[in-house]
Formats: C-alpha cells, sequence, structure tokens
C-alpha cells in the first residue's frame, strides 16, 4: 500500500507517523509537501498532528488554504482512504471533509495524558480490524480539541453512526456527546484526535494504535 | 539602563586602555553586553575550572554551544541553560524564549533536539500564580508548538524564589558521529549568513539585564524581554537540519545574548580572523531601527551561518523553502578587528581579541568559609502519620501532573519513560536518517535540592550529585555526564559568595570521585531582589542534569510496584541518619540548618553499579530511589499510581520518625518477586552494601507501617491519592 504523509510547515507529527507506516508497518511511506497538487500515486494520505502554520487564525484554518489541501479535497472525493490526526482533524473540519469544530478544551489548557476511547464504527478503513465497542487506550495531546456541532448536525452525526471514538470514562476536554472521532458519510474520511502513532510499539508502553495501522493496510 | 551600558566605571577606564581612545557608544553597548556575566562569566570563569570536563565519553566539552557525548552509534550533545530573569518580568514569554534558545543552542552542534527537561523553582505558592501558570504556559506553548517534548523536570517551591524564580531548561539532542559544527569560520572571504526570523527591538540588553539584580522597578524591564515564535521556530529548526545534512555550513553560531554583536564577536575571536559586518540588508520588523538596536537586539529564532561563497544560491533557496528571511551579514577577514558598517558609515571597530579577552576578572576567593552546625534537628513529637499527610500536600512532594500534562511528553515518539519516574529515558532513532538509530537509549535527570546546599553547601553539593547519578541508575542507566546550571544570589555578598565557593568544590569534588564529567552548562548570578532594606536572595541553586547510557533501551526500570513481592532497602544503611536540611525540618520549622551525613561515593558507586545489574539481569521489578520526604515518601509514590497496598515492618533501633523521613543518601527500595530473593540477596551480599527486608506489596489497598511489632500508620490510599494528586490543583 502506498501512504502519503501530509508536511504542512509546523507539522510535527508527521516523521512520527512516517515512521511507524515505513518502519513498523513496512509500507511504502511519502512524505508530501504542502505545495503539492497530486495525490494519485497513493492509496492513502494521513494528515498528522502538529501546530500547521502555527494554529495562526485558527488551528488548521491557513493549512485549509494549501495546493495540498485542495488535493486532498480532491483525493477524498474518489472515496479514497483519509486519515486526520489531531491537527489533521482540525484541517479536516476546516476543509469541511468533516462536519463540525474543534474548539479549545474547556479548561483552556493544553492536555497530555492517555485516554479510553469506545470504538463506535467499525466500518471504516482505519477500524475494520477492530471489535464493535471496543475500549482502546489512546495518547491525546492537544489544546484545542473539544468536538462541538449546532444540535441538528449533531444528531445528524450520531443518526448516520458517524462517531468513530467517543471518550470512555473521563471527557478530557468537553466534546459533545464525548466525541474524540469521526468520519464522513461515505466513511472514507476519518478525523481523530488521539495519536495512534504514539502507542504502536512495545518500548512505547501499548500496541492499541496499531489495530487502527492494521485495519488500514489489511 | 544606565548611560555604561552595564560597565562599572572601572571597567570602562579599563575599555579606554585598551583600545586607546574613547569608545563610541554602539562599541559601549557592545562591551557591555559581552562583559555582562551572562556572557563572559567574570565572576565565575576560576570556580568552572575546578570541574572535571574530561572523560572516555566526551567529544566536546564545555566552551562551545553544548556539549557532545559519544554513543556507539550516534554523537548526543545537550545543555542546560537559566532564563531566570527574564521569567520574573514576563512569565509566559520568558520561559518560552528559554525553551526557544536552548533548543537553537543544539542545533548549532548540527544535532536534532529530540527532548527537553525543564528545572524550575519557584516562590511561596500562594504568592506566585502570576509566574506559575505564566512560566508553565510559556514552555508549553514553546516545546509542544515545535514539537519537542518535554520528558521531565523538577519544580521546587520556596518563599526565597518568590521574586526570583528560576527557569532552567535542558534540551538533548542526536546526531550521526563524527559531524560535529562549531562556532567557526575557516578562512578568509567566507560569508556570514543570517537566516531565520527578522530583527526588532526586542530583548535589547536582555543579556545585561540577566545579569543584574532586580528592585523595585523591575518589572519595568519589559522591554528587555525577548518575544518567541515557536512556529518560526520550527521552521528554523527545519532549515537548519536540511543544510545539515547537506553539509553546507561550515560553522553555525546562534543569536542568543547579544544578538548579531555576540554571535559575530564569538566566531571572529573562535575562528581567531576579523569579520566584516554590513547592518543594512539585515530584515527589520521595525521602521527606523539604528545601528545600536540591530547590532544588539535579542529578537529570537535567528542563526548565523558560515560558508562558503559558492554555496550562497543554494542557501537563499533554503531561506525561501522555508519560509524564513534572510541576509549576508558579513564576511570573514584576515585581519584582527571587527568593522561594523550601516548606511555607508564605519560605526564600530574593535579588536575581536580585547572583547573577548579583556573584561577583568571580578572574582575574589572569599576570606571566611561557613560551618554549618552540628546540631542534630529531632522534631517534638508527633503522630508520625500527621507529619506523612502533611510531607503528601507540600507542594513539593504533591504531584506535579498539574503540570506536566500540559506538556507534550511524547511527541517525536522517543519517550520511553516520561514525566515523574525517577529519570526520562529516551530511545535514539531520527526516521529520515536511517544512520542516527541505536538500541542503546539515553536517561536523562535534573537535581538540585537546594535545602542540602543551604544547610550544607559543600556536603549538600556532594549529596545533589549523587542523587543524579542514583536517579540514573534506578531506570537502568549508567551516569556518563553532566551538563550545570549554577543558580546563585549576588556574590558581591560574602555569604552568597562562601556559599556558591562550598557548592562548586562540592560538586566537583563528588564528580571526579564519580569520573563522571560536566560538559556544558551556564551560570546565573544575582538572583537578588533588594527593596528597601530588604534583601533576599536565592538559596544556592545549582542545577545538575545527569545524562546516562542504557545498553540496552529495553531493558528499562521505572519505580511503580508490578505485584504482591518482597520489599527491600539497599545501599549504605549503616549510616548516621539525619533530618538536617529534609523536608521535614523546613516544614516544622520554617528553615533548613545543620550538618549533613558525609556520603560515602565510593558506596554509592558501587550502589549504582548493582543496581544496574540487577535490572539487566531481570532480578528486581521496581526501583526507586530514597530523596526528598524520605523512605516513607519513596514508598507512597510507588503506591499510588497502583492498585497494590504496602505492609512495612521495621525492626530497627534507630528513631522511627528520623528513619522514615531522613533524606540520607545512598538507599534505593527496590520490589522482589519471591521466587527471586535469594538470588537477589547473594548479589547484593557479593557487595559491601546492605540490604534490608522492609516489608511486602499486597494486593490489599492499605498502607501501614510497623515499628518494631507496633503499628505506627495505617493510611488509606485512596484518600491520600486524592490529596496527594490534587494539592496543586489550582495553582497551573
Amino acid at each position: 500500500m502506498k501512504i502519503g504523509i501530509c508536511v504542512f510547515p509546523g507539522s510535527n507529527c508527521d516523521y512520527d507517523t512516517y515512521y511507524i507506516v515505513k518502519d513498523i508497518l513496512q509500507e511504502d511511506a511519502e512524505l508530501i509537501d504542502y505545495t503539492s497538487k497530486d495525490l494519485d500515486r497513493f492509496d492513502a494520505v494521513i494528515l498528522p498532528g502538529g501546530f500547521s502554520f502555527g494554529d495562526y487564525l485558527r488551528p488548521g484554518a491557513l493549512a485549509s488554504k494549501t495546493p495540498l489541501a485542495e488535493a486532498i479535497v480532491n483525493f477524498a472525493s474518489k472515496g479514497r482512504y483519509v486519515l486526520g490526526i489531531c491537527n489533521g482533524f482540525q484541517i479536516l473540519t476546516e476543509l469541511k471533509l468533516l462536519p463540525g469544530a474543534l474548539l479549545p478544551n474547556e479548561n483552556d489548557k493544553f492536555i497530555c495524558k492517555r485516554v479510553n476511547l469506545s470504538v463506535e464504527n467499525i466500518s471504516t478503513a482505519f477500524t475494520r480490524k477492530i471489535e464493535d465497542k471496543e475500549v482502546i487506550t489512546l495518547p491525546i495531546a492537544h489544546h484545542d480539541g473539544r468536538f462541538y456541532a449546532p444540535q441538528d448536525i449533531l444528531e445528524e452525526i450520531e443518526a448516520n453512526n458517524q462517531v468513530v471514538f467517543r471518550y470512555q470514562g473521563e471527557n478530557p476536554n468537553g466534546s459533545l456527546n464525548a466525541i474524540a472521532g469521526i468520519c464522513n458519510k461515505s466513511g472514507n474520511v476519518v478525523g481523530m484526535m488521539p495519536h495512534p502513532e504514539r502507542i504502536s510499539e512495545d518500548i512505547l508502553g501499548g500496541l492499541d494504535g496499531l489495530k487502527i495501522w492494521h485495519s488500514l493496510i489489511a | 539602563m544606565d548611560n555604561l551600558h552595564g560597565l562599572t566605571e572601572q571597567e570602562y577606564e579599563t575599555i579606554k586602555s585598551l583600545i586607546g581612545r574613547e569608545p563610541n557608544d554602539i562599541e559601549l553597548g557592545i562591551f557591555g553586553v559581552l562583559w555582562s556575566e551572562h556572557c563572559s562569566y567574570k565572576s565565575s570563569k576560576p570556580l568552572l575550572k575546578r570541574f572535571p570536563t574530561e572523560g572516555p565519553y566526551v567529544v566536546q566539552g564545555p566552551g562551545e554551544n553544548a556539549g557532545v557525548i559519544e554513543l556507539e552509534d550516534v554523537f548526543v550533545a545537550f545543555k542546560i541553560e537559566s532564563h531566570n530573569h527574564p521569567s520574573f518580568i514576563d512569565p509566559f514569554n520568558g520561559a518560552a524564549t528559554g525553551v526557544g534558545g536552548i533548543i537553537r543552542d543544539i542545533m548549532s552542534m548540527g544535532a536534532r533536539p529530540i527532548a527537553l527537561l525543564d528545572s524550575l523553582r519557584f516562590g511561596d505558592i500562594n504568592q506566585s500564580k502570576r509566574i506559575t501558570k505564566g512560566v508553565v504556559k510559556g514552555i508549553s506553548h514553546y516545546g509542544n508548538c515545535i514539537g519537542i517534548p518535554t520528558v521531565g523536570g523538577e519544580t521546587f517551591f520556596d518563599e526565597c524564589y518568590n521574586k526570583n524564580p528560576l527557569v532552567n531548561v535542558f534540551c538533548i539532542g542526536i546526531m550521526p558521529k563524527n559531524k560535529i559544527y562549531k562556532a567557526r569560520a575557516t578562512k578568509a572571504g567566507q560569508l556570514l549568513f543570517l537566516i531565520g526570523s527578522s530583527t526588532g527591538r526586542d530583548g535589547i540588553h536582555g543579556a545585561t539585564m540577566a545579569s543584574s539584580q532586580f528592585d523595585e522597578k523591575a518589572l519595568k524591564r519589559r522591554s528587555n524581554v525577548q518575544i518567541g515564535d515557536p512556529f518560526y521556530g520550527k521552521k528554523l529548526l527545519e532549515a537548519i537540519m536540511y543544510m545539515v545534512d547537506k553539509d553546507l555550513p561550515v560553522g553555525i553560531q546562534d543569536l542568543g545574548a547579544g544578538g548579531i554583536a555576540g554571535a559575530c564577536f564569538e566566531i571572529a575571536y573562535k575562528s581567531n580572523m576579523g569579520v566584516d559586518i554590513n547592518l543594512d540588508e539585515v530584515p527589520l520588523r521595525e521602521n527606523d531601527m539604528n545601528a545600536y538596536e540591530i547590532l544588539l537586539s535579542e529578537s529570537q529564532e535567528r542563526m548565523l551561518i558560515v560558508i562558503e561563497k559558492e554555496n550562497l544560491q543554494e542557501l537563499i533557496n533554503i531561506a525561501n523553502k522555508f519560509h524564513l528571511s534572510w541576509c549576508v551579514l558579513g564576511e570573514t577577514t584576515t585581519s584582527d578587528t571587527v568593522n561594523i558598517y550601516f548606511k555607508g558609515e564605519k560605526v564600530a571597530s574593535l579588536d575581536y581579541k580585547i572583547v573577548a579577552e579583556g573584561v577583568p576578572s571580578c572574582y575574589t576567593q572569599p576570606s571566611k568559609t561557613f560551618s554549618p552546625s552540628m546540631e542534630k534537628f529531632i522534631p517534638e513529637k508527633m503522630e508520625p502519620k500527621d507529619l506523612f499527610m502533611k510531607l503528601i500536600s507540600n507542594p513539593n512532594i504533591a504531584s506535579k501532573e498539574h503540570i506536566y500534562t500540559q506538556y507534550d511528553f511524547e511527541v517525536g515518539t522517543n519517550t520511553v519513560l516520561g514525566p515523574s519516574s525517577d529519570a526520562a529515558v529516551l530511545r535514539i532513532k531520527w526516521p529520515l536518517r536511517p544512520d542516527v538509530k541505536s538500541e542503546q537509549g539515553i536517561a536523562i535527570k535534573a537535581d538540585g535540592n537546594a535545602y542540602y546546599m543551604e544547610a550544607d553547601p559543600y556536603e549538600g553539593a556532594r549529596w545533589t550529585v549523587s542523587e543524579c547519578v542514583r536517579n540514573l541508575a534506578c531506570v537502568g542507566a549508567k551516569a556518563l555526564a553532566f551538563s550545570d546550571c549554577l543558580n546563585f544570589g549576588n556574590p558581591r555578598r560574602e555569604d552568597v559568595a562562601i556559599k556558591m565557593e562550598l557548592c562548586v568544590n562540592g560538586m566537583a569534588d563528588a564528580m571526579k570521585e564519580f569520573s563522571i564529567p560536566v560538559i556544558s552548562g551556564n551560570v546565573s548570578l544575582y538572583n537578588e531582589t533588594v527593596e528597601g532594606s530588604t534583601i533576599t536572595n536565592v538559596m544556592p541553586t545549582p542545577v545538575i542534569v545527569g545524562v546516562g547510557l542504557l545498553e540496552d533501551v529495553h531493558k528499562h526500570m521505572d519505580h511503580r510496584f508490578k505485584k504482591p513481592s518482597s520489599l527491600f532497602l539497599i545501599g549504605n544503611l549503616n549510616q548516621e541518619y539525619t533530618l538536617n536540611g529534609s523536608l521535614v525540618q523546613k516544614i516544622l520549622t520554617g528553615s533548613v540548618k545543620g550538618t549533613l551525613t558525609k556520603v560515602d561515593i565510593e558506596k554509592e558507586k558501587l550502589l549504582v553499579e548493582l543496581v544496574v545489574k540487577l535490572i539487566k539481569e531481570d532480578l528486581i521489578l521496581s526501583a526507586h530511589d530514597v530523596s526528598m520526604g524520605g523512605l516513607i515518601t519513596n514508598i507512597f509514590e510507588s503506591l499510588v499510581d497502583t492498585n497494590l497496598g504496602a505492609s512495612i515492618s521495621l525492626y530497627i533501633d534507630e528513631d522511627p520518625i528520623v528513619f522514615l523521613f531522613s533524606e540520607n543518601p545512598t538507599r534505593i527500595v527496590v520490589s522482589v518477586e519471591q521466587e527471586l530473593e535469594e538470588q537477589f540477596k547473594n548479589i547484593v551480599e557479593q557487595t559491601p552494601l546492605d540490604w534490608m527486608l522492609i516489608g511486602s506489596i499486597t494486593n490489599e489497598r492499605n498502607f501501614t507501617i510497623e515499628y518494631n511489632g507496633r503499628e505506627l500508620i495505617r493510611c488509606d490510599l485512596e484518600t491520600a491519592k486524592h490529596i496527594w494528586k490534587n494539592s496543586l490543583k489550582d495553582f497551573f
């Protein structure tokens, strides 16, 4: 599988994601510069975490105006797989590929810790190897992760089974309906605040992230 | 600033006689910065010479932007630096730029920064909210955004830091072997290429400000504080790594204290070569800046790269690729002067040797010494449990998770052990450079308990060095080298100078006994506030960071109890236990004093070897060193985040309060599976060290301590956990 990792100025989980795909999964990985316009050679692209364009204006806002962002919209419209992690999720909502928005955490602080998540939709390309309602542990590290959508949109997200991950137990950032990750209606685009790339090796104290990667390359 | 630019009358006279004329205003500004304590070490140089700086792993000792050691597969660069004064005036920006500055020091060596530690000292917690919140947010803002994890550190509170908080930041980086960059040009005709952010008016005379004490007007010095932009820092980091990968630089120097002037004089002096500088092309962010401001601005996120002329176009392309501003700042010459031109005029011309070497030493060896009182502190009769509850709610013991969860401690996916461990453990990889990879691991730990050094400066410093080495051993690492940050008050005051002298001697002697060198560091003096007739100096607070090696990163250990097992105390158990210098003494009496028991470093060396061996051979389940808060705190810390309990039975002659709360060194608590006990004891008995079975870890969530058969403490762990976890909640 050929997997592209999108690099915007200020992305900082790009190399971590690249490492997982290339060194741990041993798949064909390539870093894609934000000026690129062509994604045809890829089977899937990942928008990694970080602070693209320094979070200026709003997290993800400036990255969504780049040539690469336009190419991602095009790529997703063809039904190809797109995963946005943390800042990548924020970019996907800015691009309207996913509904809702990510607002500053309820306590207005950056939060770095491990959280429990219930996997609520196992039909996406990133969750198909996980059991329905399985609880997995992944790290979060963000300042703007509070999922918000107007009531009618929120109901639609729930009705369409677009919630992919829900915080289990503690809701760390005040997200509506404890939403940690969602997909688009067709399920090929997924955004999530937690970082699966940080917990995919024994040496880092857990393997739950691998469930997401194994779903992708299955 | 006064009209002498921070210089004394005597220094001014020295300058006149060295250059044979009256210096102009710009030249005086250059001397003011480069002869400041921060840049010239004029009060501490003879002290720094006492430290050992050489050893088998050392590739680069003190004197460059960072020190470098050699591991099996990679070189490792590291350094600690202070940003104390700015962090009082503007806590957020002061701390943030402290992080940015130390990261650039590591980049200057050509290394990829992989982790940060911060060592913080705050005042009385109820009076310091502006500072504590600002500093933590500043570190979080810069480190998280630039994508370098803050993997550990220490936070300590005492009222002596009310107006002089200490913010020390440490950074470590990795690089391929044999590819160190230095602040050097190699021949005349090479270009000085300035790259990064534009130059503004922020931080002018920051270094001078950081070299004097505070008075009532301290908070008005905000314009001396630099403003950081981590996004720019990230772009600069990637640009530097890109040019290093292509081996384009001849030399690299970051712009820190003294801005353009500081960096150019550094390169000229170290290269033994003149430099002609033209300020006309420097990208500015404000209009009408004059030569003085451009030269001395400490605007952040700028680097100076020495390059061959034929590589200029490639450097310009890199600057453009990463959206960084740039200019050709100057050129190396065969002369012995740094000439500075602005708008067609020569505005300054100084011999770089005079600037670098001419500063008169301010160091005088104190004529007196300080002898701690021999009196032993014995607390009045009190319930041990009450004392224990006081300890776990004390800000110096309470959980620091409200601080470290604001730091991204995992970005980079190299954090094997993060905050709250005895030491942080890092694995070594750099995905884009397959040659930068290793099965070895790195451990890092900052230590600097000022109570020890306030009570008994010489011995306290030896305790501190021992504690750092012991902490590294508890995760399975052998200490290889140190970086240190010498934070003291005003050295013109004799009592401060005496304690500084004793601390440095204690540290240096201990390091020599351990055969572990210091390879980088920083000095921060004048941490003093004068308000009317009240003079407050910080306690002696040297901070050391130990860097250790794990032969196999997979074989690391942490302090948490894992399952029902036997609990042993190992080490030098036959020593005179004391509460002098302990947190208990501070809590009960309001001050710390009295002699500390002499640490037997030969035994300490054996203990750290023993623990590393026990970890390597899988004979222990946990290891945690006894330090602040004593044995009882040690056991509690290993217990609190598990579902287990501990039943402790002590059969000793020692007073139980002293034994449980003493912070005496050379002791480590380990848990051992019952079937491995005999093997474990045999290995300990092959050394002159002692073991003592102190109890067992159980499945019952209780913490009880018996003393010679009678119950001394019974503690509900969930209540204690709640107190420990939430005591700092509202302060960060």
